[in-house]
């Protein structure tokens, strides 16, 4: 069976949390212990009909799914295609990442934690933790580069509002890969009481799995809801992609449709150098990093290269396994998209559709919209990841609103 | 006697005998890179084998020290191919370990990182983020060569799994002796214990790393390990400007 059979079959990640030969488990002795209890306690869980009850009853009254799918007439006769929004930007705190806090804070609180720690780039999934953590009521950590503190600083007020105790990194290369480095330190230090709660589709295993679990809904909800709004499945389903999350929670789902495309789109920054982008597999190489084998952006002696994206989100050298496999069997393909075109789709969707987009999904409409360039005519599905609200400072030295 | 075994018999056989062997750290390419020929040559005849670490750029198990020493180390053109070139001019007079995070070793071919490592004299490696179950990778070629893939033990580490760790590791068996990065400072009965523990069930040498930095705390290991490495304490005094050979005297009290 090749790998992409196997996928479609529900068969990856393996005993082994692989992703063909992507994934594993590349962790230090400290945390196998802890890793193994994570592995069983989520196997566990997601088996429980009545926890699963009580995850969807949380993501019903609390989150407020399902979110809409949005048909985007403007865009769509802009474009000349038929184009329609998953909207993860109407979920609570503002984006896709809370389908994943809640979903690993209650089991964190099934297993037995003390204690929640987690990573944040554009502070998106610090939120969406802060959050989810007060809900289940456990204390929260949230580690955050100081590059992104500063240039992401309300979702920072907003994560001290709900109770989390920022720390910032000033290791490395203060961003979020500086922060997934000091919360695995944290980690390490305290692997029985302390639950990491990681925010993207990558890591060691079962994390990319989970994670995937735990976004998928975003996907199936959006397929039923093509069905139902649009008659047929898209043409496409492009979402973007840093770690992948909600990339992954859109495809997952379609990855036995084999007639709908998957486009995941990585920024591409301001040029095609290393260090001038994040777009790791476009430009990446397999290794291992974070705990997972999977592409990454590195040099030829395996260390890792600062990575650049307006979007804070996107700003991560490696990327998710399950993303390195679905373009190693093309079941999906991956381009980049750079800051200028990001800024351009955020402002067309604004004055086409009234919504914001964060600059992390602005990079979706952007290859959507190339991709309706292609392909006229055609049925789009954007992952609309989350709104730009947070994004506010960046846009305002970015675009020339006519005068302070 | 493959180079696995030569580093077991010499932490068998400590140079100061009565005491556990010292085994130091050293960051390739730090504090320079132009010195660091001659101070593993001289730290080669204090210490009883060495840790020769390999910078990485996301060093997850390490404390701010190594984390400070591999960036400057980084920052000073260190590389695996240079590393592995200027260990083979090096006269050594303790057998080398070495330690690198995966990616490096992955980069550089594991074959070849197990050729030119043996070459350049080195015994074995400690990765860090290499687990058992993900070891084959590395351990095949190791194996082959003679050399050790050493495994690590920790305070948080089931019996059944210590006891598997320590019947497949090489060399010796690196008990970490607190949950966390490399630094900081640890002590007293618990350490002991755990100690006590690893090394009723190991058939090699157990060294105790993680927070060791003084000759009182070695004088505590004694009849508890078999050797110490003292890791965050040394690069600090390297990086003070101290002659790391004398520093690493202190040490025997």
């Amino acid at each position: 069976m090749t790998a992409l059979a196997a996928l479609i079959a529900g068969k990856l990640p393996d005993g082994r949390g692989r992703f063909g030969t992507f994934g594993g488990r590349f962790i230090p002795e400290t945390l196998v212990p802890a890793i193994n209890r994570l592995e069983a306690g989520a196997k566990e869980a997601l088996a429980d009909k009545e926890w699963r009850a009580s995850l969807d009853a949380e993501l019903a009254s609390w989150v407020g799914r399902p979110t809409p799918l949005t048909h985007a007439p403007r865009l769509s006769e802009a474009w000349g295609a038929d184009v329609w929004l998953k909207r993860e930007d109407l979920a609570h705190t503002g984006a896709h990442k809370i389908n994943n806090a809640l979903g690993q804070a209650l089991l964190a609180k099934r297993m037995g934690a003390t204690r929640i720690i987690a990573e944040t780039g554009a502070g998106q999934h610090g939120v969406a933790s802060a959050a989810a953590c007060a809900r289940v009521g456990l204390p929260c950590i949230v580690y955050m580069g100081s590059i992104d503190i500063a240039r992401q600083a309300p979702n920072v007020h907003r994560m001290k509002l709900l109770g989390a105790e920022v720390r910032p990194v000033e290791s490395g290369d203060k961003t979020l890969r500086a922060a997934i480095d000091e919360a695995l330190r944290d980690w390490v230090s305290d692997p029985e009481g302390t639950f990491y709660l990681l925010g993207s589709a990558v890591g060691p295993h079962p994390y990319p799995w989970l994670v995937r679990e735990l976004q998928a809904v975003l996907g199936r909800e959006a397929r039923s809801q093509m069905l139902a709004s649009a008659g047929r499945l898209p043409d496409v389903a492009v979402a973007c992609v840093g770690g992948g999350s909600n990339a992954i929670g859109l495809f997952h789902p379609f990855v036995g449709d084999t007639d709908v495309a998957l486009l995941g789109i990585e920024a591409g920054g301001h040029g095609t150098g290393l260090g001038e982008h994040s777009a790791t597999i476009a430009y990446g190489s397999p290794g291992v990093l974070h705990g997972c084998r999977s592409l990454l952006i590195q040099d030829d002696d395996g260390q890792i290269i600062e990575t650049h994206s307006i979007s804070a989100g996107l700003d991560y050298p490696g990327v998710g396994p399950e993303h390195a496999l679905l373009a190693d069997t093309a079941r999906a393909t991956y381009e980049a998209v750079t800051d200028a075109e990001a800024l351009d789709a955020l402002q067309q969707c604004c004055r086409l559709e009234g919504i914001l987009p964060a600059l992390e999904s602005s990079h979706a409409f952007a290859g959507a919209r190339r991709y309706a360039e292609k392909n006229p005519g055609s049925v789009i599905l954007i992952g609309c990841s989350g709104r730009g609200d947070k994004d506010l400072p960046i846009l305002l030295e970015a675009i020339d609103m006519g005068g302070k | 006697m493959t180079a696995a075994d030569k580093l077991t018999a010499a932490l068998r056989s400590p140079k100061k005998a009565g005491r556990p062997a010292i085994m130091p750290y050293l960051t390739s390419g730090y504090p320079t890179l132009d010195g660091f020929a001659e101070l593993v040559e001289s730290v080669s005849e204090v210490a009883d084998a060495m840790e020769i670490g390999v910078p990485f750029t996301d060093p997850m198990a390490d404390g701010v020290t190594i984390q400070h020493s591999s960036h400057i180390a980084l920052k000073n053109g260190v590389s695996l191919k240079w590393i592995l070139e200027t260990l083979r001019g090096v006269d050594n007079k303790a057998p080398m370990v070495l330690m690198s995070y995966l990616n490096p070793l992955m980069r550089y071919g594991f074959e070849a990182v197990v050729r030119d490592a043996a070459e350049a004299g080195v015994s074995g490696f400690i990765v860090p983020d290499l687990p058992f179950e993900e070891c084959s990778i590395l351990r095949e070629s190791a194996d082959e060569a003679g050399l050790a893939v050493i495994q690590l033990v920790t305070p948080v580490t089931p019996p059944e799994r210590l006891k598997m760790l320590t019947k497949e590791s090489r060399g010796f068996v690196y008990a970490v002796t607190k949950t966390g990065v490399t630094g900081g400072k640890v002590g007293g009965g618990s350490v002991t214990e755990m100690l006590d523990r690893v090394r009723a069930v190991s058939p090699l040498p157990v060294c105790a790393g993680f927070g060791i930095r003084s000759a009182a705390q070695i004088d505590e290991l004694t009849g508890h390990a078999d050797g110490a490495i003292v890791g965050s304490a040394f690069i600090e005094a390297l990086g003070r400007g101290e002659d790391g050979a004398t520093w690493l005297r202190g040490l025997h009290g």
